[in-house]
This record gives structure tokens, sequence and C-alpha cells, in this order.
């Protein structure tokens, strides 16, 4: 069953950034677009772990920081040629504010 | 009533492209990946192949490949991408004012654009006989079937003409056992393409191969045996040669026919404009058949940066322009080192460096201009044929190299990779790219499999080359070897980022030119590609703002890397590494006491002594990082920045029995007034007391010895990747002008170098007479540049400060709890 729950406000994203989401020992990389849209991917990247959050975010893609792969934040999935996808979380806006879908999160960090 | 049509929402526009080679079909990938869904594409190939690598067909023909190693685009993917693929229809008739075009089957196609991609013809010399049995020309795969089969039956070969593709046929021939003889008209062979002592040297080592070579004669006829067959070829000067298979390799004609007919401006090619546009615009025209400002190439780079101008402008980007391209040929024959490149000849005005080893059968000869390279022929060794095509397309001053030029790239101080050089010796086994662990066979296969001709596919399909860039040149000669000599070269001018065709040049003049503030201006206004750039342009775009309009331009945290974001150093499990700043390597007890302490307090796992002379805490926590500035209480070390490192300095006069100055109080004080400066890439600093410079200021972007009657200011030097020893630039007297003069060195690299160059690069594309020119002959000049400078810095606070005892970007360092 979907337990949806308030995060955090959309301000408290940079625009073009990310805000990382701790539930238990499971990291969450909390995008905002230029547009303010929202997604939420594992923090871990595909290729070596690296942490997602913390790479430049454009168009609706963010750059891994270790290794410089692209990564599509609807998807998770790297941008060709590179292989390999992050995990991806519904995330949803609502009001201003940011919502994760805390039941998946558990099947993940479980 | 409502005629306008939403974007997206009408039936899609539909291109027709005439000719299925390799200039056209790279148009349709480049096309496909900016704009998959703007136009139903049709596509006419007159031969009943998908599209093969043409180069390519020497080395079917001598039996190192086979025709299916050559197919690029395989029928699959025309299907994939929705293409319909007309094979084997040779269209005869467009019809402009209908816009459709007609192929000689009679199928029909309508279009709203048309490409016309037709290539070229081989030339057949009007002489009796041409159109006999046996005589054949050189361009396409039934060309080579024709060849094979003959090769089986027949012995006699004759090739007419000693150009490239003349001799790749006739290396091919001999290898399928043929005994042949190369006819020439001209007085040495390959003559666009090499002076006189090359040509004799190649042909020397053609002949102990066993070719034979008839040069300076004149074809008069092809005499027809009784088979119906020819059977020999006949000279102007009254010898013959046996000749059961002749070849006529003369030179090709771009294939204008078509386009002619259906009166299209043509002069020694379909003539087009910038955008690769025909007298009528919806009509664009690309490749061997194009004339672009009166030259019809016949090389695959230069049309592959057509194909990107072409593409764009049809996928309605229109800010792309074709300005024409220098090129580079290499001799596929196996066993033949071969380079030529540029104006080879030289003449008025310029001046000639030759190597000549006859016994050893090296020839090396580059003709050099106002101190720039402008072309160059190299027999025999061509390891550098790379390196030096890069300087002649940069146009880079080689005044300061040219001592060494002729030896190499390797001699001119590349210590980084063990010196390894040779792309073709290496086994495929060994590493290229030492910071990715792409071994030289990854790439070749890479190369092979996935049809690559350019550096870029490569960087993106194995990462050779895409991390610390040391093997570029590496890289880029197993291209030459693999894809054929005359694979894809950058373009001239090299634009920023696939964001934008335009130069970090174009980019900061607009900048300073209409004062732009913040990254969207510039975006905006020079039309980029992509919503909000990418991972590589954002942060040049941040530095040349902030760097040209300090303290009004304000610093985009988010388009900054994660290091200077952070303002510490991410390491690979996603902790990060402190470095908090001693001034020229100077600490108290009270420091190390209070390093000691947080150390414990956050549970620091490792504490390093630098390289720099200073102490390195790494595995901090990022949420600890504002807690461990506030605790440390001391300046920024900015050791993660693209900014002043650190200032290396020796103990100098106050202790050492040597020291002639007071190096240690020099560094402080250029430490302390060059601190916070922001650069296009780190900056470091050395003072060494003395010329024993234990301060190893000959690697040091600015490095300063103290000598007895004052100072010397050195500037370039470089200890990572390639070591670079620094340059002498001036000797001043006192530590005020040792200030003034290096500010104004650092600023001017601050104002002019791309972002990411070191000041070696810098140097290296300016050279060192033009920074003479600005800081030494100019004293208002200098002086402005220092003023420039101090302001810049004056406006900069201690970032650590600001997050450790002001909160600013709190957001930056806070997890949220879930």
């Amino acid at each position: 069953m979907n337990q949806w729950t308030d995060i955090l406000d959309l301000n408290d994203i940079p625009k073009l950034g990310a805000r990382v989401v701790r539930h238990g020992n499971l990291d969450i990389a909390v995008f905002r677009t230029a547009d303010d849209e929202v997604f939420a991917l594992e923090d871990r990247c595909p290729h070596k772990g690296g942490p997602l959050s913390q790479g430049i975010v454009h168009g609706k893609k963010v750059t891994c920081p270790m290794h410089n792969w692209n990564i599509e934040l609807d998807s998770g999935c790297a941008i060709a040629p590179d292989q390999g996808c992050a995990r991806e979380f519904p995330v949803k806006l609502e009001g201003g504010r940011v919502w994760l879908d805390l039941s998946t999160l558990a099947r993940v960090a479980a | 009533m409502d005629m306008s049509t939403p974007m997206g929402q009408g039936p899609k526009m539909k291109l027709v492209m005439v000719g299925n080679g390799m200039a056209g079909v790279r148009t349709l990938e480049e096309l496909l990946k900016l704009a998959p869904d703007l136009y139903d594409i049709t596509v006419f190939g007159a031969e009943p192949h998908p599209n093969y690598n043409r180069i390519l067909l020497s080395p079917v023909l001598a039996g190192e490949q086979t025709v299916d190693d050559i197919v690029l685009n395989p029928l699959d993917w025309y299907n994939q991408n929705n293409i319909t693929l007309h094979l084997g229809k040779k269209v005869v008739k467009i019809d402009r004012t209908a816009r459709a075009v007609e192929a000689d089957d009679g199928t029909r196609a309508g279009y709203d654009r048309l490409l016309l991609a037709t290539g070229s013809n081989p030339f057949i010399l009007p002489v009796p006989g041409a159109d006999l049995p046996g005589v054949i020309s050189f361009r396409d795969i039934a060309d080579v079937d024709a060849m094979i089969r003959a090769s089986s039956q027949y012995r006699h070969a004759v090739v007419i003409g000693g150009g490239l593709l003349g001799l790749e046929a006739a290396n091919g021939l001999m290898k399928r056992g043929m005994d042949v003889t190369v006819v020439h008209i001209g007085p040495w062979l390959m003559e666009r393409q090499l002076d006189e002592p090359a040509a004799r040297l190649l042909q020397k080592s053609l002949e102990e191969k066993g070719m034979k070579f008839l040069l300076q004669k004149q074809t008069a006829e092809l005499v027809k045996g009784e088979s119906g067959r020819v059977c020999s070829i006949k000279f102007k000067d009254g010898d013959s040669a046996p000749a059961d298979l002749v070849v006529m390799a003369v030179g090709i004609r771009p294939n204008t026919e078509l386009a002619e007919s259906s009166g299209l401006h043509c002069n020694r090619g379909i003539v087009v404009n910038d955008t690769m546009q025909t007298f009528d615009p919806r009509i664009y025209s690309i490749g061997e058949c194009a004339a672009h400002r009166g030259i019809a190439y016949g090389l695959v780079a230069p049309l592959f940066e057509q194909a990107k101008v072409c593409a764009n402008h049809l996928a309605h980007y229109g800010i792309g322009r074709y300005q024409g391209s220098i090129t580079s040929t290499k001799l596929k024959v196996t066993g033949i080192d071969l380079f030529s490149a540029g104006d080879f000849i030289g003449g008025e005005g310029t001046e000639a460096i030759l190597y000549s080893d006859p016994i050893g059968g090296v020839y090396k000869k580059l003709v050099i201009k106002d101190n720039k390279l402008v072309g160059g022929v190299m027999y025999g060794d061509t390891v550098d044929g790379a390196w030096y095509f890069s300087l002649l397309r940069d146009g880079k001053d080689v005044s300061e190299l040219r001592d060494h030029l002729m030896f190499g790239q390797d001699h001119c101080g590349n210590l980084g990779h063990q010196g390894i050089n040779k792309a073709a010796t290496m086994t495929d086994d060994m590493e290229v790219c030492g910071c990715n662990g792409v071994c030289k066979g990854d790439i070749v296969k890479a190369i092979r499999e996935k049809g690559l001709f350019t550096l870029e596919d490569v960087r993106k399909h194995t990462k050779a080359s895409s991390s610390c860039g040391s093997c570029t040149g590496l890289v880029e000669q197993i291209l030459a070897v693999t894809a054929g000599g005359d694979y894809s070269a950058t373009p001239k001018t090299k634009s920023m980022c696939g964001c934008t065709d335009h130069t970090h040049e174009a980019v900061r003049e607009a900048i300073r030119q209409n004062k732009f503030l913040t990254i969207p201006q510039v975006m905006t206004f020079m039309e980029w590609r992509t919503p909000n750039g990418c991972a590589s342009c954002r942060p040049a775009l941040n530095y040349y703002l902030i760097s040209t309009w300090p303290g009004e331009a304000e610093d985009d945290p988010q388009s900054r890397f994660i290091n200077e974001r952070a303002h510490a150093n991410i390491q690979k499990d996603g902790t990060y590494s402190v470095i908090p700043r001693m001034w020229g390597g100077q600490t108290t007890p009270s420091e190390l006491r209070r390093i000691a302490d947080v150390a414990d307090k956050y549970a620091i796992p490792s504490v390093k002594v630098t390289g720099g002379q200073r102490i390195d805490l790494l595995g901090v926590k990022k949420e600890d990082l504002p807690g461990v500035w506030a605790d440390l209480d001391m300046p920024s070390g900015h050791a993660y920045g693209k900014a002043l490192r650190t200032v290396k300095t020796c103990v100098g006069s106050e202790w050492c029995r040597f020291g002639t100055q007071d190096s240690t109080q020099m560094g402080i004080d250029l430490e302390k007034v060059f601190f916070k400066m922001w650069a296009p890439h780190k900056v470091k600093l050395a003072v060494s007391g003395c010329p024993r410079n234990c301060a190893e200021v000959a690697i040091k972007d600015v490095g300063i010895i103290g000598v007895d009657s004052g100072w010397e200011i050195y500037v370039g030097g470089n200890g990572g990747i390639k070591t670079e020893v620094a340059q002498f630039l001036v000797k001043v007297k006192t530590p005020d002008e040792v200030l003034e003069y290096s500010g104004a060195f650092l600023q001017l690299y601050r104002e002019e170098a791309r972002y990411l160059d070191r000041t070696v690069h810098y140097l290296e594309r300016v050279g060192l007479d033009y920074v003479k020119k600005k800081i030494l002959d100019d004293n208002e000049g200098r002086h402005a540049l220092y003023e420039r400078l101090l302001f810049a810095l004056s406006v900069e606070r201690d970032p650590w400060v600001e997050r450790a005892k002001e909160g600013k970007l709190k957001h930056e360092f806070e997890t949220v709890a879930a």
C-alpha cells in the first residue's frame, strides 16, 4: 500500500540541484529541474556508486561527479553508450511540497 | 481561419537523400541525434549495398578485410530509424516545381528538403580502348570484385595514376598475386601529397616489394587483344607494356549530372554556401559532389564536418557554419609509413626544417611560416603525424619548440606516460588510457565494431582519453591506423561543448561586450542548443562571468563542480577531504593542536602531509564540514578548486646558510595577496631563496627564485600529466615588483585562457613573447592588469568563514530524514 509522505518544501531544493533524503541506511537524491520538476533516484551512480546528488543537473539529466556519467532523471538510466540504471522512486509535487512513498523506500531499505 | 499548426502536430516534413554514401548517411545520423522526429526520411542509393566505409576498399582489395567488415550501417539501422531505403535505384530527375525526385525505375518521392550526396565519379581517360573489357576504375565494391576476379585469371595489371588511390589499388593487386606496373604522368609519385625526396623513398620501397613504375608516361591507347579484352597499353613515346587489367585511377570528378540537369548552379561541384545549401535553398548538398568556396573535398574528415553543419541546419538550429578544412593524408599500404598535411612544398616567406636519412628510409620535412607550422611531409616515421597535424590545425606558435620540433612530441617534455607513443607497434593488451584502464585492443575493437571516426566517438564509447587527456595523441594515432588514415580530425575551431558551436573566445567576448551577468543571458543570446547547458559548459560560463564582471556577476553554486560547491574535495567513497591554508607552508603549535583536536572530535580516519606543505584531513562526512571548518578556525586552502592552491617555499635566508632572500616571507606575501583567486584551472606557486631551488619552482605556474641581486620570475611550469619546465619571464629587484609582475601574469591568464587550460597550455597557445609584450613592455598595461586582479580579489570572501560562521547555503550540508 502506498504511504505518501510529505518530505520537504520544493524551495528547500535549489533549482538545478538536489537534496539527499535519508531513510534508514538508504540515501535518496531528490532533484529539482529548472522547470520545477522533481525526480527521486537512489543516490548511487550505476557505474561506481558515486553520489548523484552531488552532480551538476542540466535539462532532465545529472552528471555524476565521479566519472562524468550522464544519468537521465526520469528513468535513472545512463545515457548511451554507458549502460546501467540507478533505482528510481515515485515522487510527487503537491502544493509546493515534495512527497515520497515511504512504503517503496522501506522495501528497498530492508 | 486559423492557419497555424502547433509544432509537432502536423504531418512530418519529407527529407529525401540522393546517394547512400558516408557523407550523406553521416548527416542523417547527426540529424537523428538532434531532431529524431522532424522528418520522414527516404534514401536512394545507386549501389545495391547499405552504407559502407569507402576508405577501406583498399584493405578489402588487399585481402586484409572483407566487405562485411566495412559496412557502417547495416539494413537494420535503416529499419530502426524508419528510413525508407531504395537500393540499386539511380535518381535520374529532380522536379523542382513539384518538389519530387524520380528514379530510373520510375519510383517517385516528394520532398520538403532534398539532400544531394551523389559523391563523385572516377575520371576515365578519353583514349582509344578506354571502354574495353578489363578496363575499370577503383571506386566501389563492384570495382573491387572485378579486380579480385581478374587477379585469379590474369597476370599483368597496369594502374594508370600514381596518386593515393592508384598506389593503393596497385598494392592490393600485387598482394593478390598480379604483376603490377604503375603508370604516372608526373615526375614523381603522389605529387599532391609528397615532395620529391619523400616520393623517391616511397617508390624505392614499393619497388622492393615488387611494384614496377613508368613515370612521365602519357597513355596513348589501350589495345584490344584476340579475346576482345584489353591486352596492352601504348604510350605517346611509342613504348608499350602488357596489360590484362587496366585500372584507371587518375582522379575523381564531382558527380553533378543530376544537379546540372535540374538547373542547379554547378562549378566543379554543386555550389553550396556555408550551411551546405545549393542555390535552391530547399536543396542541400554535401560530400564529394559539393563545391564549397571553390573546393570539392575528397577526404572523410572535412565531409563529416560538413555533415554536422548540414544536419544542424536541417534540424532548424541554423547556427553552425562550415568554413573549410585543412586536410591530412596517410597512405594505407601495409608496411609503408607516410603522412602529409597542409602546404608541404613551401615557398616565399616560409622556412623548411629537413631531416633526411636515405639509408634508414626516413625523411621528414616541416614547413614553417610566421612561427607557425603550415605543412609537413613524413616518410618512414610518422609517429608524430597526429601531433604535427594538431599544431598545424590550431595554428600554435612553435617558435619555442622549434629546436626540438623535428624530433617529435616525446622530445618536447612528455614524461607522464613512460614515453609510449607508437600506436602501430603496440600490442592489443597494452594500456593506452591509464586513467580508465583502456587497452589498445578495446579501442581498436570499438572503432571497428561501432564504426567510429572521431576522437569524440572513441571517448564516448571507450572512455579512453576522456579523463586527463594525456593519451589523446595516442588515441588519435590508433584511430588513424585503424579507421584508415583520413579519420575525422577535430574541426579548425573548437566549440565549447556539444551545447553550442561557439568557441570559448567568442563566448567570453560576448560576455564582455554585452555585459552579461547570468548564465541564462549568455545561453539565450548565443542560442544554446540545450535548455541549461551541461556539466562541461556551465562551470566554464560561471567562471567567465565572475572573472569578467567581479562583484557584479553572481556566482552560481549549481554551476560549480561539487568540490567548488562544497568547498572540499569529494573522495571515492563520497566523503570529503579538508586542507586548511598554511601561509607559505608555515604553521604554529596552536594550529597543529586545533587540527589534532578536529581529527579526534570528528573521527577523521586519515591525516596526511601534502606535497604542497599543508595538512590534509581525509574522510570527512559532508554534514561535518561546517563544524570542522569552524573548529579549525583557519582559512580555506582552496585545494578543491580551480583557484590559487599552495605557495610552496623553502626556509630561505632567515635560517638557511645558503639563502640569499627571505623566500618564506615572499611566499606568505604572495599567498596572502592572491588568496581566494579563482582561475581557469588550479594555480600553484613556489618561492626558493637561492638557485638550489629547494621549493621546486620550475614546475609551478609561477615560480620565484631569489638571487643575491633580486628575484627571478618563471611562468608556465607544470608537474602534472605532462611535465613542463617553467620559462624565465623576468628578473626584478623588490618584493613589490614580484607581486605586481606575478599578479599581472596571473590576471592575463585569468582573462584570456580557456577554462580548464593550465598556464602552460595558455602559454603554448599565445607564446611567451606575447606575454612579455603585455607584462614587460607595457608598464601601464601591467599595472592595469594587476589592479584588476586586486579588485577581483577584494570582492571575494573566505568561503569557509561564510559557511561555518554565517550559515551560507546551509542546505548544501544537511540531509533530510524520512
